[in-house]
């Protein structure tokens, strides 16, 4: 134990921070090579990049001027392809949040008769993998006659962040004490009004947090999207990148640049709401 | 699932609606949004897809096809050796991140880039790094050997390792956060007693944080190779399944003959890898619902 103030040299302490920097070092390091080699491509002019400098000579801006004017056959959609992406994930999340929302209320707060169940089957569904899931999925989408178009990709990310969402909210709501209800019922507020008015504002922090989980989920996909989505102007931004690989000539610095750009929002989004992030979404895990 | 629930409403006595309260009418209204979504986009298709898969010719295609039994070889490569390293690592990261230092904390925040940024752009990123003529890794092994460097992804097995460093890469952050939780909520009482009595590293870690943390752990392990058998990105993004169709995993093999416009192979395919999951959503099931 130190005093606050004192600081005692010891060789001991000397040890320890250096067993930890040993760990610290190669951690940072492999964390970010790849995010910091992207970054750099963004960066660098097309000779530099492929060169393998590990800081370009000339440092430039140009390759986000060129993703920004849609100067190249395969940026020729890009804002469009951005707007894709954007209102996929917003429309995921809000449709995740009341759906979700409505389902936790229903089976934490008013106790509907196979509530538990339903939740139970619900996370069923993160017992099926991923991939194994889109196969028929992509299939039923077309004979629902939804491919190609983007609510095929909103409801396949719904049904994938509801589970989640409800298991999370319910752990949430069974916190909230039963005293509030049944007050709120006592001055005469009809459910719809407890909902609304009691239930949803103390919610609000998980909210947020599934909110975020699922607008991330969305924009961040790419097997689902892939699938379902094909025409040039109607996919999203990863599937645009994926088909980056098609030709033999690719515009790596390009790519790069348009990955980078593609990466930054949900990594502000995240650092934005990690505080409620990191608690609302594990608080379920330490349960048992 | 809500036609049994009706039904085992509507058999005694006087009709559904005058049974139940209006509350319940409301849970069953809010209810429903997501029923519907289940119904038609995971029931659905399940039986669909199992449905598609029932022909018998379709299994003797796949026993016929060698890149199927490649990939089920590298799916439980992938499984038992991939996700049991992740773990070990995200395990001992956990006692790692758990040391309070400020620039530990900061490293934390930085570690969970991986998981916070999309996976196709950085994957791309680390396609490129290993790019024999043109990357950064042989650039370097270049100018410390003087010697060209290996042609990374055209070996299968390194390709396949590389895979699954790609995955590690993306998802250990997430475990390891988890793992974390798991850890604080250990009692700090408990290790400073143990540092009372003398206990080394070890002894704390084998008989105070393994004992409190085992069933998160293997819980997190079993989640994670059911999880992992949907990994797509990491072996598409990265290999394609190349070279030769040598490092498919079940997951892109279903989205190979997919494409190839063989869904009832696709399907045959998924419904041949139920051996590894359903033992697995077993042992899941049996833990949760302890």
């Amino acid at each position: 134990m130190k005093l606050p103030g004192v600081s005692e040299f010891s060789w001991r302490d000397v040890a320890t921070e250096a067993r930890l920097l040993l760990i610290g070092i190669p951690v940072f390091l492999w964390t970010m090579i790849p995010i910091y080699h992207m970054f750099l491509f963004a960066i660098s002019p097309k000779e530099d990049a492929f060169s393998g400098k590990l800081w370009p000579d000339h440092p430039t801006l140009h390759n986000f001027e060129i993703v920004f004017k849609q100067q190249h056959y395969f940026l020729r959609d890009f804002y469009i392809q951005f707007w894709n992406s954007t209102v996929i994930a917003v429309s995921v999340g809000v449709l995740t949040l009341v759906i979700a929302t409505g389902a936790a209320f229903s089976i934490s707060r008013l106790k509907v008769p196979g509530g538990r169940a339903v939740m139970n089957l619900a996370l069923f569904t993160y017992f099926i993998p991923a991939a194994f899931l889109a196969v028929p999925m992509y299939r039923t989408m077309g004979n629902y006659g939804l491919l190609n178009n983007h609510w095929s990709l909103i409801l396949a990310m719904v049904t994938i962040a509801s589970p989640y969402a409800i298991w999370v909210l319910k752990q949430a709501s069974d916190k909230l004490p039963v005293e509030l209800d049944e007050a709120a019922v006592m001055d005469g507020a009809t459910t719809l009004q407890i909902f609304r008015l009691v239930y949803v504002p103390l919610m609000m922090p998980s909210l947020v947090a599934i909110g975020t989980y699922a607008v991330l989920l969305a924009w961040n996909e790419y097997l689902y999207a892939f699938l379902l989505l094909s025409n040039d102007r109607e996919i999203t931004l990863p599937v645009a990148l994926g088909n980056f690989l098609a030709a033999d000539d690719s515009p790596w610095e390009l790519l790069m640049t348009t990955g980078f750009i593609y990466a930054l929002p949900p990594a502000a989004i995240y650092y934005a709401f990690r505080r409620y992030m990191v608690g609302g979404l594990t608080a379920g895990a330490v349960k048992s | 699932m809500a036609i049994t629930l009706s039904g085992d409403q509507a058999l005694p006595g006087p009709p559904l609606s005058s049974r139940l309260t209006p509350a319940q009418v409301w849970g069953i209204i809010l209810l429903a949004p997501y029923l519907l979504v289940f119904l038609a986009f995971v029931v659905y298709p399940v039986c669909y897809g199992l449905w598609l898969a029932r022909a018998p010719a379709n299994y003797v295609a796949l026993y016929n096809d060698p890149i199927f039994a490649r990939a089920a070889v590298n799916t439980l490569i992938f499984l038992v050796i991939g996700i049991n390293i992740k773990m070990l690592i995200a395990l001992f990261l956990s006692g790692f991140f758990a040391v309070q230092r400020p620039w530990i904390k900061w490293l934390s925040v930085i570690f969970i880039l991986p998981w916070a940024v999309p996976s196709i752009p950085t994957i791309l990123s680390v396609r490129f790094m290993f790019n024999p003529e043109w990357g950064m890794v042989n650039h370097f092994i270049f100018s410390l050997t003087g010697e060209d460097g290996p042609n990374w992804l055209n070996d299968p097995t390194v390709a396949l390792t590389m895979a699954i460093g790609v995955h590690i890469w993306k998802s250990l952050p997430f475990w390891t956060l988890i793992l974390i939780t798991g850890r604080l909520a250990i009692s700090h009482d408990l290790f400073e007693a143990a540092e009372v009595d003398g206990a080394s590293w070890w002894q704390k870690f084998r008989y105070i944080t393994w004992p409190s943390m085992q069933t998160l752990y293997i819980t997190c392990t079993l989640l994670s190779m059911i999880w992992t058998l949907g990994d797509f990105n990491s072996v598409y993004l990265l290999t394609g399944g190349g070279p030769a169709d040598l490092t498919h995993v079940l997951a892109t093999l279903g989205i190979r003959y997919l494409r190839l416009d063989q869904l009832s192979l696709a399907m045959a395919s998924i419904v041949c890898a139920m051996p590894f999951v359903l033992p697995l959503v077993y042992f899941m099931m049996k833990r949760l619902s302890r």
